[in-house]
């Protein structure tokens, strides 16, 4: 293995332009993945649970909406399946410095997902494909591990994330890494916060968008029951879990602040080390300061150290070089807190009309927000996302590799961006358009379906 | 056998899977740009359709395992190929990214329009991606991949004579499985006129595959010189046996006896699949980075092996049930023509 310093060594450095080109297709297809991992993560609960009333009852709308959502399943794995498969390309075809000198450092929980995938793929072609020909109990339980499998798979991926901003399990030599201890390196400090604010948040995207869905349709006048159902059971799930969220979220930030003080730091927008740091809202930044922010004085030490006088640390503690772009990361950070807490209003109103007359709001404009709420969710994963990876910049690797050294030397990754965005626009036009064909058409549509004879109305 | 020597053997035998599987599934995409006009092809699309729905979805991971393997235990090999050959590597995910979702939302859609749209980028794709792949191998195999971190040229390393011939072998090869595949699924599904139509073209698909083999062996020994005489020396058999069965499953189709022309066509490319290791063991990248060289940590090998292990306990019974599921309904349903 002596030779790895020379099989490593680069044709030459990536020209900055190329260096952003890489940041931009990895941020489009990754963003791009997300919501369907979300959605591959949180619609067999959905699924399981309607199913599981329909037999329960012998209820045919909750039979009719595990019908669907196992359709609208089907197609959506189709698309997070390959998006996927395009982000285990970029790892290498982008980051082949990051890859080459850490790839059997994360390999293991990349592999361990594989197999979560294996499962979650193969269950899932066979509860599509055994929806009449199984006994509806058996049935139910081949759906089981779709569930469990697309939870592992996201618990497994974000501890290979969560390695890239709390690296260990190896030691550096010359540039290299060894003594690797694979699982040391899987199970780091990042990992609790991480994971469970992602499945959370899975749980959540998905229980808000499938509602949009329904109550965009009541909005248009489709008021039947299962119209109703369709909007409440998601609903309700994405309700109750957000105010779980918004707790997981201030853990998360207590671990950041330890692991990455840094990160917290600019996501805060704080400059200056300091006792009764303020927590600051909004703002602008413009060279080392923020300014017409909303500061709550020492509001930041209360919420990190439970005392004004915890002294919080600020970006002056590291050189200008070694800092994240402070005006995106606080940004993103305030969009992803904003929307937490809206999401928790919306929440928060039906469970009082609930709590009061059992029904909705009748306010229309409670459905419309409603019917936003999905892509508020959306908003504020990408968001959290943008925290976690722009703020670990300029490192991809914290403190160990820097993305400059991660990116592929090779020229011309910007005709290679231009092309990958293109098609994923293209993609998303016509996933939505399928998406909305499903609603309307009780015919087999996912892949993994099988044809049954044409009913009436059909052609 | 030491601990990399099992992980290269089970990322292969990954490989060969997908090449099997997944192979059959370009293939497949292949003959439905092949299958005519939409009235006359649709038996033909809705057979094809039928055959491969169900498992497709299964036989893609195949792939992402192999490259997960590869980057944890070779990673500076990964590293390697994936920077020298991004481009022919990201038309190959492209061509991925359109054919699943064309092929999902075919399904979908409802107009004549709509369908031949999502039915041209799955058809086109299918013939993108596993050229592509292929012209990757072969420059993997004529050692135009230098370790080192885009250290071969970007355009020549896949545009030669060994990546255009293997690019087009994969390509044909592909046709040839899915052909031999569906030959055997229509007679199953009670359509000896489907099986009829997919016989003569597969039969064609391997004569023309005997000829580029054939002519191909004279462009290796000029462009490709260290892989020409590993085929013609240390993998001599396997290069033999896969003539042997490739042969076999033309005559075995010709007499349409499809389930073992089915059987020696796969066993066909497998043969051809260990040629090539075998003709450059122990190296991975020419000219000298041999797999010992490359492979990760003994502690990072141990621990992905134990996760396969463990992986193939819970994968392998439910998949054999999905096969079942998917053979049974398929021999029940019929596929309308
Ligand atoms: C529905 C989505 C959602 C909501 C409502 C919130 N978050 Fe979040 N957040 C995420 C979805 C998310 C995420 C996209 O899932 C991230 C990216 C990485 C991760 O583990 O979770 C994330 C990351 C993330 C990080 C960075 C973690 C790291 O880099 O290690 C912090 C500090 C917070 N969040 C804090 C919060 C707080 C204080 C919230 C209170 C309202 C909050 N989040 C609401
Ligand atoms: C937080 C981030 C991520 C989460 C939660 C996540 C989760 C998931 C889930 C649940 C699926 C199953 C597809 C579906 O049900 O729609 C999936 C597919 C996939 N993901 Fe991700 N993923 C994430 C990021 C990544 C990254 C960074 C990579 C690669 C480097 C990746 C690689 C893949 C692959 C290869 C597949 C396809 C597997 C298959 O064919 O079944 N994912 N992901
Ligand atoms: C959990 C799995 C994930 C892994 C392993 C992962 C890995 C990476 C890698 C290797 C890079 C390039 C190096 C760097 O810029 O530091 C990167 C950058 C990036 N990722 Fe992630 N990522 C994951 C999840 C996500 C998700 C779900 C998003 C969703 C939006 C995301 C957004 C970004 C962005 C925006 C960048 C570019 C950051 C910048 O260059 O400023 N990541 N990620």
């Amino acid at each position: 293995m002596g030779a790895w310093q020379s099989v490593l060594s680069a044709a030459g450095p990536a020209s900055p332009a190329d260096l952003i080109a890489a940041r931009m297709q990895m941020a489009v297809s990754l963003g791009w993945h997300i919501v369907l991992a979300c959605l591959g993560v949180g619609m067999p609960a959905l699924m399981l649970l309607v199913e599981w009333r329909a037999i329960r009852t012998g209820d045919a709308d909750y039979r009719r909406l595990a019908h669907q959502w196992a359709k609208a399943i089907g197609v959506l794995f189709a698309a997070g399946a390959v998006s996927g498969t395009v982000l285990s390309f970029e790892m290498g075809l982008l980051w082949p410095g990051l890859m080459g000198a850490y790839g059997q450092v994360i390999g293991v929980p990349f592999a361990t997902e594989g197999v979560a995938f294996f499962v979650e793929a193969v269950f899932l072609g066979i509860y599509l494909y055994t929806w009449d020909r199984l006994p509806p109990r058996v049935h139910l339980l081949t759906g089981v591990p779709v569930l469990l499998a697309g939870t592992a798979s996201a618990f497994f991926v974000v501890c290979a994330n969560a390695w890239m901003n709390r690296p260990q399990g190896f030691v550096l030599s010359g540039g290299v890494a060894r003594q690797v201890s694979p699982w040391r390196a899987m199970f780091n400090p990042a990992v609790p916060h991480e994971t469970l604010h992602m499945i959370v948040a899975a749980f959540m995207t998905t229980g808000f968008l499938v509602a949009g869905v329904y109550a965009a349709g009541m909005l248009r006048g489709r008021r039947d029951r299962y119209d109703l159902l369709g909007f409440l059971v998601p609903f309700t799930m994405a309700a109750l879990l957000t105010p779980v969220q918004i707790l997981v979220g201030d853990f998360a930030g207590r671990s950041v602040a330890t692991l990455q003080p840094t990160k917290l730091a600019a996501a805060e927008a704080l400059f200056r080390t300091q006792a009764r740091a303020p927590l600051s809202i909004g703002g602008l930044v413009s060279g080392d300061r923020l300014r017409y922010a909303l500061e709550i004085p020492a509001g930041l030490s209360l919420l990190m150290g439970g005392s004004p006088d915890t002294v919080v640390q600020g970006l002056d503690r590291v050189p200008p070089a070694d800092r994240p772009p402070v005006a995106i990361v606080h940004l993103a950070f305030d969009a992803m807190v904003g929307a937490g807490f809206l999401l928790l209003l919306l929440s928060a109103w039906l469970g009082v009309t609930w709590w009061r007359r059992r029904g909705l709001p009748r306010s229309p404009w409670f459905l419309r927000l409603a019917a936003v709420s999905g892509a508020v969710a959306v908003l504020a994963v990408e968001a959290g996302w943008t925290v976690t990876e722009v703020g670990r910049q300029p490192w991809t690797v914290y403190g160990h590799l820097r993305t400059s050294d991660a990116v592929n030397p090779a020229p011309a990754l910007w005709t290679g961006f231009v092309v990958v965005a293109l098609v994923y626009a293209v993609l998303t036009v016509f996933t939505l358009y399928v998406l909305r064909l499903i609603r309307w058409s009780e015919r087999p549509v996912a892949p993994q379906e099988p044809d049954r004879a044409p009913g009436p109305g059909v052609s | 056998m030491d601990l990399a020597q099992a992980v290269l053997v089970v990322m292969w035998a990954g490989l060969t899977l997908y090449a099997l599987l997944a192979g059959a599934d370009f293939g497949g995409g292949v003959w439905d740009l092949l299958s005519g006009r939409s009235r006359t092809g649709m038996g033909r699309r809705r057979l094809i359709e039928t055959s491969i729905g169900p498992v497709w979805e299964a036989n893609h991971v195949w792939l992402i395992f192999v490259i997960v393997l590869l980057w944890t235990a070779f990673p500076a090999v990964f590293a390697s190929v994936m920077s020298t050959l991004y481009i022919p590597l990201t038309l190959a995910a492209l061509g991925i990214v359109a054919r699943g979702t064309a092929f999902a939302f075919r399904k979908a859609a409802t107009e004549l329009w709509q369908q031949r749209l999502f039915g041209a980028a799955f058809a086109v794709s299918s013939v993108l991606t596993p050229f592509c792949l292929g012209t990757v191998a072969g420059a993997i195999a004529s050692g135009r991949v230098p370790p080192g971190l885009a250290r071969g040229d970007i355009l020549a390393a896949w545009l030669n004579p060994t990546s255009l011939l293997s690019g087009v072998l994969a390509l044909m090869v592909c046709a040839y499985l899915a052909g031999a595949y569906l030959c055997d699924d229509a007679t199953r599904a009670g359509h000896p006129g489907l099986a009829e139509w997919f016989r003569v073209r597969a039969l064609a698909a391997a004569l023309a595959i005997g000829a580029v083999a054939l002519g191909g062996m004279v462009v290796l020994r000029s462009d490709a010189p260290p892989l020409f005489s590993g085929l013609t020396h240390r993998a001599l058999p396997l290069v033999v046996a896969s003539a042997v069965f490739g042969v076999a499953s033309l005559l075995l189709l010709y007499r349409r006896a499809y389930l073992p022309g089915r059987i020696a066509a796969m066993l066909g490319v497998v043969a051809v699949m260990w040629g090539w290791p075998l003709a450059q063991y122990p190296l991975m990248l020419l000219p000298s980075l041999t797999y010992d060289r490359a492979a990760a940590e003994p502690a990072v090998l141990a621990a992905t092996l134990v996760v396969i292990a463990a992986g193939s306990l819970l994968v392998v019974p439910p998949m054999v049930w999905l096969f079942a599921v998917q053979r049974r309904s398929l021999r029940d349903a019929g596929t309308p023509e």
